[in-house]
């Protein structure tokens, strides 16, 4: 027996990008929520609780990018060339919000203005994101091994529809992750606002999954077919059921729940849309195979992937137990 | 499409841009990852305070730094996609893992210690924080194990095979030690050193000036000078065994380092001159006879190839190339002599009492970052025109996009990394510029003198 490479790694590249989905997620939410919180101690709680682990989510993104340009890239050439001016927005973006972590404590008089820096370039990093998303899914031109579309290609209804529906989500993210991070009068304020929030990510939810068949007749009938129709209705029936716990855990003030069943919305969402795309990484046409690096790449990194993951996830699991508790104004080293 | 402005020349300048304000972050927290774990090891080995106050000042500078490099270092990692994607698409199945691997050993560990080692203090043990100090530092050695061993391959590539237009690893070990890899590493690690001992030693300067009876500036300003002193002259011989090996595998880039038109025996050093390329000529040339063959050969009569001996095609941009090595050089050499200087002074017991030697060393202070930043210049600049060498020009690496939308790239690049990072720069030297807490007693009156402190900032500075 031999290994699949190309879908053992497509496998792997999945789970980074959700992983950094939801981590670099929250805490992008945290700078969308950023402009609805305006005291200052709100403000260095809601910054404290993601100092210490900011870093590490967002090197998922670095593990999703160089992951892909060693093991599919033709797959990294196409969608970084089709996606140049998003991906050069979400860089500059996530410039703006990263050093915000050190410089709004540095600088008290221009507090403010790195404030706004920080929840400006989270807003811009997560909407380029979903704008990608969307692009993505509507699928890239190509000619050959080149890139053969226009530059303004990534911008349609869809995908402008896809970044908003991806910033509704990280801040729903947010609000999660704040309502198990704080306590009292900003930990109440987040409970009443949420429930809000999930109503307009359940509503995108649900225009985004009846959107994208329409775009694709190929999609629509790996959907709408029997019997797929059948072995796939639990994707939707558990957003149902996620949802529903979702309102009643924010409604009986739950601590951990809301965040729990937010984070089980993203990984539903982001399955649904493994099952639309399988087994392209570059629709509408570049499967995984074909975009493969040879097995040589491939199994060299495997190796240390295998060695090297689970080493990582434990230590960021325990630096988030370091962590653990609520956060209070004057935590944090400054 | 306008024919005025090369596309690839533009994305070679937005490359060459953003690559170099980000080195400029790494070579300091490479040096300053080490020295944060040697003062944690003082200060649990020997119990003083003042390597704990000294760990506690300097990290707030490292957290600084460390944040500017990893915002700077994303924009690295997706630019091969981005600008370079034919490069990307040849090369990934030999350096993509090679950047697979910086990922998975070098920025997680980075990271994931990182939010301990600046936040913990309060909510782990002693042991355990110093261990997350550690593996920072590994982090951040590990991680320039790997992006040189990627960028050694680019000038040195061995150990693959060509497949379908792709470059494919034929043998890895070949691939991660290929001839210039270890000879760039040991280089690049000693320069982050330097770089750190010199900004350490700047500091350490500026609050002897202030006060020469400030235990925690004298303690940080001794340690500097030993690096200063211990391995400056060791890069020397680094960097003279590197160029060796350039000479081996890269002769056209070592002749444009030395300005040198014809083969001849027993070449000269040129210690001045003006490239020329259209003339084929070294204008102005002030040389010393033979030292050129003897550095380069370790012979007299030694043969040295001239740039004559490559069609005007393959030739790098020597006029740039000769005078950033000479930068590097002297610089290196300028260093070796305050390493020297600082050595008779604590002979003579006046290390810590001599203003002059003190102003030296804060004129120093960013010495290490130019003299980096040269010898990058140097390097990437004289293997052109290849991006591999000897294989794929630069020319046939770069994406089809179109030169106005690269321009603008560049364009907003350029404005936000000179406001945030200038900005963040400038927090950095005031960090610099407060003093570090000494329980020893300065003498009443006198010793301050803040005037320096506005030299230092660049200007006059509002708190």
């Amino acid at each position: 027996m031999t290994l699949d490479l190309p879908l053992i790694w497509a496998l792997l590249i999945a789970l980074a990008v959700l992983l950094y989905v939801v981590l670099d997620g929250f805490d992008l939410g945290i700078g969308i929520l950023f402009p609805f919180f305006k005291a200052k101690r709100d403000r260095d709680v809601m910054m404290n609780s993601v100092a210490p682990v900011w870093d590490g989510n967002e090197t998922w993104l670095v593990l999703g990018g160089g992951g892909l340009f060693a093991v599919f890239p033709l797959a990294y050439s196409l969608l970084l060339t089709a996606f140049y001016a998003p991906v050069i927005g979400m860089l500059l973006a996530l410039i703006f919000r990263g050093v915000a972590f050190e410089f709004r404590f540095r600088d008290a008089r221009h507090r403010p203005l790195w404030d706004v820096s920080f929840a400006f370039g989270s807003t811009l990093a997560t909407l380029c994101q979903g704008i990608m998303l969307g692009a993505f899914v509507q699928g890239i031109a190509f000619k050959g091994r080149a890139y053969a579309g226009g530059w303004f290609d990534w911008l349609t209804p869809f995908s402008v529809f896809t970044g908003i529906a991806l910033l509704l989500g990280y801040a729903l993210l947010g609000a999660g992750w704040l309502i198990l991070k704080t306590d009292g009068d900003l930990q109440e304020r987040v409970y009443r606002r949420a429930p809000w929030l999930a109503v307009a990510v359940l509503a995108a939810i649900a225009v985004v999954s009846l959107w994208t068949p329409l775009l694709n007749d190929a999609i629509a009938a790996r959907w709408f077919t029997l019997p797929n129709l059948l072995y796939l209705s639990p994707v939707p029936l558990l957003v149902g059921a996620a949802a529903l716990a979702l309102f009643w855990a924010l409604h009986r003030r739950r601590t951990a729940l809301p965040f729990l069943m937010a984070l089980a919305l993203f990984a539903l969402s982001y399955l649904g849309l493994g099952i639309s795309l399988f087994p392209n990484i570059v629709p509408p046409s570049v499967t995984i195979w074909q975009a493969a690096a040879p097995p040589e790449s491939q199994g060299f990194l495997l190796v240390g992937a295998v060695v090297l993951l689970p080493i990582v996830l434990g230590y960021t699991g325990y630096a988030y137990w370091v962590f653990r508790g609520k956060v209070h104004p004057d935590d944090g080293y400054h | 499409m306008t024919d005025l402005i090369d596309p690839v020349l533009l994305a070679r300048a937005q490359f060459a841009f953003t690559v170099s304000f980000h080195i400029v972050f790494p070579a300091f927290t490479i040096g300053l990852a080490s020295y944060l774990a040697v003062l944690e090891a003082l200060w649990l080995w020997r119990g003083q305070d003042v390597f704990l106050r000294l760990y506690k000042y300097w990290s707030r500078i490292f957290a600084l730094t460390f944040g500017m490099g990893v915002v700077s270092g994303v924009v690295m990692s997706y630019e091969f996609g981005t600008n370079w994607g034919p490069f990307a698409d040849a090369t990934g199945p030999v350096l993509g893992p090679l950047l697979g691997y910086e990922v998975l050993s070098a920025f997680f560990l980075e990271a994931g210690f990182l939010g301990v080692m600046l936040f913990g203090m309060n909510r782990v043990g002693r042991g355990l924080h110093f261990f997350a100090t550690v593996m920072v530092a590994a982090g951040t050695l590990f991680s320039a194990f790997w992006i040189l061993s990627a960028n050694s391959w680019m000038q040195t590539p061995a150990g693959y095979a060509m497949a379908g237009g792709q470059y494919v690893p034929a043998d890895w070990w070949a691939v991660i030690f290929n001839p210039s890899f270890p000879y760039r590493f040991v280089h690049m690690v000693l320069a982050a050193y330097l770089t750190t001992a010199f900004v350490v030693g700047a500091v350490g300067a500026l609050h002897l000036l202030r006060s020469s009876y400030n235990e925690s500036a004298r303690v940080m300003f001794s340690m500097a000078m030993w690096m200063a002193a211990l391995v400056a002259p060791v890069q020397l011989v680094a960097g003279d065994m590197h160029g060796l090996n350039t000479l081996a595998h890269q002769p056209a880039k070592i002749a444009a380092m030395e300005g040198h038109w014809e083969t001849e025996r027993g070449a000269p050093l040129l210690l001045f001159g003006l490239p020329d390329m259209q003339a084929e000529t070294t204008r102005y040339a002030v040389g010393i006879p033979h030292l050129g063959s003897l550095i380069l050969t370790h012979s007299w009569n030694g043969e040295l190839r001239g740039l004559k001996d490559w069609p005007p095609q393959d030739r790098p941009y020597a006029p740039v190339v000769f005078w950033t090595f000479r930068l590097m050089v002297g610089l290196g050499l300028l260093m070796i002599a305050v390493g020297l200087t600082g050595l008779v002074l604590r002979w003579r017991g006046a290390l810590y009492v001599t203003p002059w030697f003190h102003r030296v060393a804060l004129l120093m202070g960013p010495s290490g970052f130019l003299a980096v930043l040269a010898g990058w210049v140097t390097t990437e600049v004289g293997r052109q025109p290849y991006v591999v060498y000897g294989l794929m020009r630069t020319s046939e690496a770069s994406s089809p996009i179109a030169a106005p939308a690269v321009a603008s790239s560049l364009a907003l690049f350029v404005l936000v990394y000179v406001v945030v990072f200038g900005t963040g720069i400038y927090y950095l030297l005031r960090l610099m510029r407060a003093e570090p807490e000494s329980t020893a007693a300065a003498p009443e009156g006198g010793a301050r003198r803040p005037r320096l402190a506005s030299e230092w900032a660049g200007g006059p500075t509002k708190e």
